[in-house]
């Protein structure tokens, strides 16, 4: 029942704000419909595995799922209070020119579909059959599309276009697996997920690994794997930070469940090394990209989307080393999640200051009155790379450690070299940012847009949560955590 | 029973230049025209037939030699074709290879002919024929492959032996398909709107007109005769397709076929008529259209 | 029966090559349109002589969906940008005809090698389904205009949709159901989406979209 009511609030709640013209009440809308979200998701966490009632074979939460739908809850939490300010911050900058153009303000059509990426992202997550799940997917791309649209720029118009159509082909192939699949399961269009994982032994082999390889294909275009990752730096650099941040944050994941389902399935068929393979080559592709792509970026946005798929690219190989390393990747998954939305948050609020995206035209952020954004965007910084106490550095050890002592070399090679020269082209851009300078004091420019500490304490927050988990990881966490990794094929 | 294929091949041979006067005069009626007489070509054959050509000195005795073989390429070719499905007057194992040849031999010596009077006019209409011979052969050739695929046979008249109700109900859509290109390619090689306008004259819009424009008296005799078995041959590989072995006696056949084939130039007048000539940049476009029908139908014999 | 549905597939995949090569863009969205609506005629022709409302219904919403309310939604879009023609697709029109033909070639071959539980009703209409699938694909990467990507992303679910058909036996009318409203819903915001580009740019050119790159010249802003 709750997992429906999961869904369904944010879902009513985001139509309801399309129609509710004043700004002040949408925004308390959007912050009560997260908290609530939270609340119920928390809710589930106690009771879900006695979950039982009405759809319970389409919707529910598995070990994996849960996780899934705390880290998505916790992240819209966060968005939604820094939303509130950032939209309130913004409202001189009236969106690009264009004030409500068209049946709906710009403002209500974010506020709307911001509620409905939610719910559709619930959705996702909660479902169990596997054509649902597609549903779900290609709803959060026509849910988000509009969000990258905010600011309606010519950028940010070409952005979407993108999006929607690199995501809608990608998705499109991944429906064309979901059939395939339904094949290999000998003709029969039963996808209900547990039912697949139980025929699993007699379907047919080569249809099976026909299905997996589509699956894999059309969500990795949605993850943002390499080299099918071409809409995600364009759309995390043009779109406002938070909606950035929930990209990085919460919809890379839900598209990794879709290829994660793919693998259960698979798994239990025996194909179980044949799919690792997949992983490991993707993964690295993905690394190996991102490495290339950072030493030269000239839009901080887009470093921190090229960060992304470095990330969901350790998250693949993760899968890919199986084993411990499953685990390990869970663990970078959360907290990517949570560093990355931090360090997009930050960089909304460079943004709001310096008003450019440009890296040359952002300096000395650790002097004078941006202290503080200074202070977060290294720490940010630092934590995304891995040091130590990070959530981030643990995964990626436990990560290599299987690596290893399963008989990767090469691949842990190359790895590292491409983590290393992550590490350096990120350290040179942010080192330049923060230091020196402050060039908007040097300029005379006082119009300090960051308003308050709301806008500072949601990365601050989710920050201190990466390096607790780093230090200290509670045991329910860990329990939870090692079932997931389990059921996918972990130890 | 030679005695009927003889007399086939005699009808055939005589009756095709009416066609070209069935043509003209549906063209004339949508004109608003008389038009001219039915047997014009007739007239015109044996007028020329009385005549004596010129040969420029810049001609070899290639020129000469040239409306000669082609017409003989082409009644060779008219000889392998069945006539309302009956046997044709020569068929042996695998004559389609050799009833393609002879068509594309009867071009080939039309086009080196315009070559040799080493004028740049019948040089450019000469290089615009084989261009579009390019798309139009292989479709031509993958159609009639198609059918003899379905037939099992790669003679000529024992494709079209089958009894078209059998055709047509185990291969319906892969008839249509070769309907189509077979159509297309017909027009293309008689040098029909909208490939080529046959009544123009201006330079720069002629293609095939070209090639024939130096030769006169006996030689334009035989180009005009070698066209219009051509349009023959080619009309009756189309209608052939609706037509079973012997469904009634051989005279009823026979006027039957007549009867269609007279139909048929009357749908090409009418095509001519209704359609504009298309750019010459976009023929090989019109052409591809058919060389795809027919590689989809040859598909479709796959099963 | 097998017939019909031998028809049926041959018309689908002349209506690829059509859209392939016609340079008006109402004619390929009207062309994906009726093919949309063909195959979704397939599910009533399978089970004619006993069709209960049931098995109607799916199809029925199917077929008004993708043959009316999608050209409806792309024509209207079309008449914003107000643009008549289409730009040359990468390689010309001829070019276009001849990889729909290698396609489906291809598409036959693949099909004919594949055994075990894909043996499907019909051969040619499976590799027809796979044709149409990359056809479609094909039109994305070839063509310029936005509205042709959104006329290419149609015919690939065309094609999904029929190997769909094809190759299962039975489907849950709520899946059918869902999908169905997932692609209305994304064509309905990917015309909002052109509607938006041809304001914004006074063209629908997706060859101009190119601003946002990586390596930029020094000096130009973002």
């Amino acid at each position: 029942m709750i997992t429906i009511l999961l869904i369904v609030v944010p879902f009513f709640s985001g139509v309801v704000s399309f129609f509710i013209k004043d700004d002040r009440p949408r925004r308390a809308l959007i912050a009560v419909c997260s908290i609530v979200h939270l609340i119920m998701a928390i809710a589930v966490f106690n009771f879900y595995n006695k979950t039982q009632g009405p759809l319970a074979e389409w919707f529910g939460f598995d070990d994996i799922g849960i996780i899934f739908l705390l880290i998505t809850s916790v992240l819209f939490s966060g968005a939604s209070f820094y939303g509130i300010r950032y939209l309130s911050d913004e409202e001189k900058y009236a969106h690009g020119g264009v004030k409500g153009r068209g049946l709906f303000s710009p403002e209500a059509v974010f506020g709307g579909c911001f509620q409905i990426f939610l719910s559709t992202m619930t959705m996702v997550i909660a479902s169990r059959h596997l054509a649902i799940f597609w549903v779900g997917i290609e709803a959060t791309t026509l849910a988000s599309a509009p969000l990258i649209y905010f600011h309606r720029t010519k950028m940010s118009l070409e952005a979407t276009w993108k999006y929607l159509l690199i995501c809608s082909v990608g998705i499109a192939v991944a429906l064309l697996g979901i059939f395939v699949l339904a094949v290999a399961n000998n003709n029969r269009a039963d996808l209900f997920l547990a039912r697949l994982i139980e025929n699993a032994n007699c379907m047919n082999k080569l249809w099976l690994k026909a299905a997996f390889l589509l699956l894999f294909v059309g969500y990795a275009t949605k993850m943002g794997l390499a080299p099918f990752h071409a809409w995600l730096p364009d759309a995390h650099s043009e779109a406002p930070s938070v909606v950035s941040a929930l990209f990085s944050g919460a919809l890379l994941n839900c598209a990794f469940l879709g290829i994660l389902r793919a693998y259960q399935i698979c798994a239990a068929a025996g194909l179980g090394p044949y799919c690792r393979e997949v992983f490991t080559v993707f993964g690295l592709l993905s690394v190996i990209f991102a490495a290339i792509f950072i030493l030269r970026q000239g839009d901080y946005k887009r470093m921190l989307a090229y960060s992304s798929v470095e990330h969901m690219g350790i998250m693949s190989l993760g899968i890919g080393f199986g084993g411990i390393a499953v685990f390990g990747a869970l663990v970078n998954m959360l907290g990517h999640s949570l560093v990355k939305a931090g360090l997009f948050f930050s960089a909304g609020n460079i943004l709001s200051y310096f008003r450019t995206k440009r890296i040359e035209d952002v300096q000395g952020l650790m002097s004078g009155k941006t202290r503080r954004l200074g202070v977060l965007w290294m720490l940010g910084f630092l934590l995304i790379t891995g040091t130590p106490p990070s959530a981030i550095f643990f995964g990626k050890l436990i990560i290599l450690r299987q690596a290893l002592s399963a008989g990767f070399y090469a691949v842990s090679i190359i790895f590292l070299a491409a983590l290393v020269i992550i590490f350096i082209g990120m350290a040179r851009i942010v080192i330049f940012m923060t230091q020196g300078e402050n060039t908007c004091q040097a300029r005379g420019d006082d119009s300090y847009n960051v308003k308050g500490l709301t806008r500072l304490c949601v990365p601050a927050v989710f920050f201190a949560i990466a390096i607790i988990l780093g230090l200290y990881f509670p045991d329910w966490l860990t329990g939870i955590l090692e079932s997931a990794s389990r059921s996918l094929g972990g130890p | 029973m030679m005695k009927t294929e003889i007399a086939q091949f005699a009808l055939s041979l005589i009756i095709s230049p009416f066609l070209f006067g069935v043509v003209n005069r549906t063209k004339a009626i949508f004109a608003g025209r008389r038009g001219a007489p039915f047997l014009q070509l007739y007239y015109d054959i044996f007028k020329l037939l009385k005549k004596s050509a010129v040969y420029s000195t810049t001609t070899t005795p290639v020129f000469i030699a040239a409306p000669i073989i082609s017409l003989g390429a082409v009644i060779v070719a008219l000889s392998l074709v069945p006539f309302a499905g009956y046997r044709s007057l020569v068929s042996f194992e695998n004559d389609l290879i050799l009833f393609i040849y002879m068509l594309a031999l009867s071009r080939f010596f039309i086009v080196i002919a315009a070559l040799d009077t080493g004028s740049s006019f019948e040089g450019m209409g000469a290089s615009r024929e084989v261009q579009f011979a390019v798309f139009a052969e292989p479709a031509l050739f993958l159609s009639l492959v198609a059918l003899a695929r379905a037939a099992g046979q790669m003679s000529v008249s024992d494709i079209f032996s089958r009894s078209a109700f059998s055709l047509w109900s185990s291969y319906g859509p892969m008839v249509f398909l070769v309907l189509g290109a077979f159509f297309i390619v017909f027009l293309a090689e008689n040098s029909r709107i909208p490939v080529d306008d046959p009544n123009t004259h201006l330079e720069l819009t002629m293609i095939h007109e070209v090639m024939v424009l130096d030769h006169g008296g006996i030689d334009l005799a035989y180009t005009l005769y070698a066209a219009a078995i051509k349009f023959w041959l080619l009309g009756s590989l189309l209608i052939g397709v609706f037509f079973g072995p012997q469904t009634f006696g051989w005279g009823i056949d026979c006027v039957i076929f007549v009867v269609s084939m007279v139909v048929l130039a009357c749908i090409v007048g009418i095509v001519e008529s209704t359609f504009a000539r298309l750019r010459l940049l976009k023929v090989p476009h019109f052409l591809i259209v058919a060389l795809a029908l027919s590689v989809v139908a040859v598909i479709l014999t796959l099963r | 029966m097998g017939h019909w549905l031998d028809f049926i597939g041959v018309t689908v995949l002349l209506m690829n090559l059509m859209a392939l090569s016609s340079s008006r863009i109402k004619s390929c969205v009207r062309i994906v349109a009726a093919q949309g609506a063909l195959i979704g005629c397939i599910p009533v022709i399978k089970y004619f002589p006993c069709v209960a409302p049931v098995t109607v219904i799916f199809p029925l919403t199917n077929i008004i969906l993708k043959g009316v309310v999608f050209p409806w939604l792309l024509l209207r879009a079309l008449r914003a940008a107000n643009i008549r023609k289409e730009v040359e697709p990468i390689g010309g029109y001829p070019f276009s005809l001849l990889m729909g033909v290698a396609i489906f070639v291809l598409s036959y071959w693949v099909i004919s090698r594949v055994s075990g539980p894909g043996q499907p009703a019909s051969v040619l209409n499976a590799a027809v389904s796979f044709a149409t699938f990359f056809t479609g694909a094909y039109i994305i990467v070839s063509r310029m205009k936005a509205i042709t990507q959104v006329i290419g992303y149609l015919m690939l679910e065309n094609g999904i949709y029929l190997f769909g058909l094809v190759y299962l036996k039975e489907q849950s009318l709520l899946v059918e159901m869902s999908i169905l409203l997932d692609i209305f819903v994304a064509v309905f915001v990917m015309g909002i989406a052109i509607f938006h580009i041809s304001r914004e740019f006074d063209h629908i050119d997706t060859e101009k979209l190119s601003q946002l790159k990586d390596i930029m010249a020094t000096g130009q802003d973002l």
